[in-house]
């Protein structure tokens, strides 16, 4: 004879599928929402600029992918474009502009040197941002064509709509005393 | 005319100006002793006949395995008589103090600056000898020619900004 301790986990199942389809409805509404309006920090400090404003004017035209806002304050940015080459003073820059971002946040490595630096094996240069904070898409190239950042950013976009974004996640409200002591 | 600036520089110090000669694309160079470069600097400076009153490009070069094994060179230009001329200077890896023209030139400063960085020649009496290019946390000096070809630098974090007004709001660096 069953019991009610071997009948309830079929019940807390079917109920998980529930509210996971529930989930899986939301996070892929709100997935399709954020790859949608991918607000940019661009980070431009080589020559690779010349191409990232290429794919943000009229001709190749960033804006059919929902990117054509860029943000030049990290909190108002959701994906961080690391374009050309970082060198070991500018590191510690990029990695508190990385921490300024609110979440959620993504990186684009643009073009060979702020993948891997390039062809700057040298004592200055950072080889790879990777050392410093989390990359989602690397873009090769140098500098990559237009279409080949298009195509990196829609490789981004499936990411984005391909996570699990949750619906709460929210926690205690923090109340600063009067004195702006934290 | 260089010529003239050479023989009057062979003339008026002989003990520090040694073995002039023509080099390539007839510029006219000669070897000053370590000891006479700011007071041959002050004079070519000074004096109305010479009036160097610009220096374009001042260097160092790493001869490893010579004997001494740096040079500073000095590029000197006039733009009252439109001549030049480059003076260098051997500098032995024992004693790499150098005296600063920066008195003579202010635009020397970050020329000075930039061969402490790359080559570790220290200007003596320079106002503000630190490195140009590189961090102050950065070991050693990235041209010379025993640096490691792939020498990696630890990263460092980044250093905390004081002058900078943060505003009323709640304590901290953001």
């Amino acid at each position: 004879m069953a019991t009610d301790t071997e009948i309830l986990p079929g019940i807390t199942t079917r109920r998980e599928e529930a509210t996971g389809f529930f989930q899986k409805l939301v996070s892929r509404g709100l997935g399709w929402a954020r790859k949608n309006s991918l607000w940019q920090y661009p980070f431009v400090t080589a020559c690779c600029g010349m191409e990232y404003m290429s794919v943000c004017s009229a001709r190749y035209d960033i804006a059919r992918f929902g990117a054509e806002v860029p943000r030049f304050s990290p909190r108002q940015a959701d994906m961080l474009m690391v374009v050309g080459t970082v060198n070991c003073k500018q590191a510690p820059i990029l990695q508190r502009v990385y921490e300024q971002m609110a979440e959620p946040k993504w990186v684009v490595a643009f073009g060979v040197c702020a993948s891997s630096g390039g062809f700057y094996d040298n004592y200055a240069t950072v080889q790879g941002i990777d050392r410093v904070i989390p990359v989602d898409v690397y873009i090769p190239g140098c500098p990559p064509r237009p279409e080949q950042v298009l195509d990196g950013l829609m490789l981004l976009q499936r990411k984005v709509q391909n996570q699990s974004h949750k619906l709460i996640d929210r926690l205690p409200r923090q109340v600063l005393p009067a004195g702006g002591e934290r | 005319m260089a010529k003239a600036v050479i023989e009057a520089l062979v003339a008026r110090f002989p003990d520090d100006v040694y073995e002039p000669y023509e080099g390539v694309g007839g510029d006219d160079c000669a070897f000053v002793r370590k000891d006479g470069i700011a007071r041959v600097c002050g004079f070519l400076k000074a004096d109305p006949a010479m009036a160097f009153n610009l220096a374009p490009y001042i260097t160092a070069v790493d001869y490893l395995g010579a004997e001494p094994r740096f040079e500073v060179v000095y590029n000197l230009y006039s733009t009252r008589h439109n001549h030049r001329v480059r003076l260098r200077v051997k500098v032995p890896e024992s004693d790499l103090d150098v005296e600063s023209v920066t008195p003579v030139w202010a635009g020397a400063d970050w020329f000075e600056r930039y061969c402490f960085d790359m080559y570790g020649i220290r200007f003596r009496a320079h106002p503000d000898l630190r490195r140009l290019l590189m961090y102050d946390e950065f070991v050693g000096h990235p041209l010379r020619k025993d640096y490691p070809l792939r020498g990696r630098q630890p990263l460092v974090p980044e250093r905390e900004v004081k002058d900078i007004y943060r505003g009323p709001g709640p304590g901290g660096r953001d």
